[in-house]
């Protein structure tokens, strides 16, 4: 039977017949865990299984990005629980230097093109954006995973999302992904496994597919899947030991549960306005909104492209003062491109704290917190209320962030 | 063989005027910056902790409770202790129009009850289901009543695999895999 793109990959790990809606057991290729998560998995696997081997530790590693280095001693126990359990199994542990796990799976090819990966991080579908079913499950899925290197799911159905048009030249993935949150909301592509189609998703390169793959989980999506092919990689493709493999194509008569067509022709730069993602604006009518804080990074947005786009806008200018604004590289790899190319150069004198790569700035963690009354500019996913702290958080793209940050207040990107 | 009733008082976590509450994501439900605790009888005290109006949920609620949202519940992060906290209070499971995959998963995981049910809008925003009433389901038919008011409930059954799990009491436990 034809299948969908999601079918296609599940198939392949798979002895039962897969389609849509059946629930089937799945291999695993990897299996992985984070500092949030990890310890969990841990405490499971001893009380569950105590002394009994891991399906395989090539298979199984630790990503370390949430509290990187830890800054509370319950982190710390935390992380140190869990490399005592990976010296002990003979697991790899991408320690607190080395970024956000979802990425360093992609950078390391852990995470392949019609491959299968999980991990305790609810944005592990950003896997999707090289064309590997990544999922992301909590703490007793993970233990199971590590135990028996497959799990049980329910194929999902897959939905046709063809986009119309072409954005303008000042829109970026960013404000592709969130217009798509505005449009698709969180019951659109619900539960199901979304297929982009069409010239704007076709331009995207490496770094803009993870921007729009990473924001499937806010508009409820098991995944997204970008099965055009790739006409410009980016400078990111260097880093992903993938890359060049195509992306996994869906049979010509597979079956859609919907076909959605969304028009972005002229598309604008967007903004998530409190208190959802999908609270979502032109960012011409947000203008004005006067910020306290601007943070740049995230598995959204925390590749080279990101920060070079960035420091494009800020070369030359200052941080307006009063103003902080934070910046996170995603991985150790993008932070060695950031000082290699001058980046972190242009970042620091424009008056930017640049921290070590990981999850800080969207999750509470290493790059703080805001407080009650902050208004907070952020590059991130998430703006629910009480994620980032007590502030209030407007998500927007990299560009966005930098030209507000000079501003002090909310632009679109080409005012300044 | 775990118990097919559950009967028990229980929480609508709706807006005044009586909407179900959509998209409750988990860093309501169970915050951020609790994530460092690993021990389930800890983590009862932060159910809701960050959704306005139900700060106080870890004192109202009592062992047995069940509690109805609004659709996409669970929405966000992956923590299992979004799950867990409600264990921690003794609740016996949680209706919804939807739930967000990974917490449905986590749920069914744990052996815990999340009940799918399209039919739970209409009586919250009509009154016809509201905090304080005692209800009973039968999680093998997908059926059961709002004892209080007298009126019908329906629900979609647990799948095959899902039932399972809640048999053997979570998925470690699980015989076929």
């Amino acid at each position: 039977m034809a299948k969908t793109v999601i079918e296609k990959i599940i198939q392949a790990h798979s002895r039962e017949d897969v389609s849509a809606g059946r629930i089937v057991w799945m291999d695993l290729d990897v299996r992985s865990a984070r500092d949030f998560g990890g310890p969990n998995v841990v405490k499971n696997y001893e009380r569950e299984y105590g002394g009994a081997a891991l399906d395989d530790p090539a298979r199984t590693v630790f990503t370390f990005d949430l509290c990187a280095p830890a800054c509370t001693l319950k982190y710390a126990d935390n992380q140190q629980a869990c490399r005592v359990f990976a010296r002990k199994r003979g697991v790899r542990v991408y320690d607190v230097d080395q970024g956000i796990g979802s990425h360093v799976l992609m950078e390391e090819g852990l995470a392949r093109p019609g491959g299968t990966a999980v991990g305790t991080d609810s944005h592990m579908n950003i896997l999707g954006a090289i064309g590997c079913f990544g999922q992301g499950m909590g703490d007793i899925d993970i233990t199971f995973a590590f135990r028996m290197g497959k799990t049980w799911f329910e194929v999902p159905e897959s939905v046709n999302v063809v986009l119309k048009g072409n954005p303008s030249p000042r829109a970026t993935a960013k404000d592709l992904a969130l217009f798509l949150c505005l449009k698709l909301g969180t019951s659109k592509i619900a539960l199901r496994s979304a297929e982009f189609y069409g010239p704007a998703v076709r331009a995207l390169d490496l770094a803009g597919r993870i921007t729009l793959c990473s924001m499937i989980t806010e508009m409820a999506g098991i995944i997204g899947f970008i099965p055009e092919e790739i006409v410009n990689p980016g400078k990111s493709a260097a880093a992903f030991a993938s890359a060049g493999e195509p992306p996994v194509a869906a049979d010509p008569d597979a079956r859609y549960a919907d076909t959605i067509e969304v028009n972005v022709d002229g598309l604008e730069p967007q903004i998530a306005v409190p208190p959802s993602p999908n609270t979502v604006k032109p960012v011409s009518e947000a203008r004005g909104v006067r910020i306290d804080s601007g943070f740049i990074g995230s598995c959204t947005n925390g590749r080279i492209e990101d920060l070079a786009a960035a420091a494009a806008v800020l070369r030359g200018r200052k941080i307006r003062p009063g103003v902080m604004l934070k910046v996170v590289p995603a991985t150790r790899r993008v932070y060695e491109d950031i000082l290699s190319t001058g980046i972190l150069k242009t970042l620091f004198e424009s008056g930017a704290i640049v921290l070590n790569p990981g999850c800080g700035g969207c999750a509470e963690g290493h790059a703080g917190l805001t407080g009650k009354g902050e208004v907070e500019i952020s590059t991130g996913n998430r703006n629910f209320p009480g994620k980032q702290g007590k502030g209030s958080v407007y998500l927007a793209s990299p560009v966005t962030v930098a030209a507000s940050c000079v501003k002090g207040e909310i632009v679109s990107p080409g005012e300044i | 063989m775990r118990s097919q009733i559950l009967r028990g008082r229980v929480w609508v976590l709706a807006w005044p005027d009586g909407r179900l509450i959509e998209d409750i994501d988990t860093d309501q439900i169970f915050h951020n910056s609790h994530l460092h605790i690993t021990e389930i009888s800890q983590m009862g005290a932060y159910a809701l902790g960050n959704l306005e109006g139900w700060k106080d949920f870890p004192q109202k609620a009592k062992p047995g409770d069940i509690l109805v949202a609004g659709r996409n519940f669970g929405a966000g992060s992956s923590r299992q202790q979004a799950v867990d906290c409600f264990v921690a209070l003794g609740v016996k499971g949680i209706m919804a129009p939807s739930f967000s995959a990974i917490y449905f998963r986590n749920a069914v995981n744990a052996g815990f009850p999340v009940l799918r049910s399209e039919g739970l809008e209409r009586p919250a925003a009509e009154g016809l289901l509201r905090s304080g009433d005692e209800i009973e389901i039968d999680l093998s038919s997908g059926r059961g009543r709002n004892v209080t008011r007298n009126e019908s409930i329906s629900f979609e059954p647990m799948s095959a695999i899902q039932a399972e799990i809640y048999e053997a009491g979570n998925v470690f436990r699980l015989k076929r895999s």
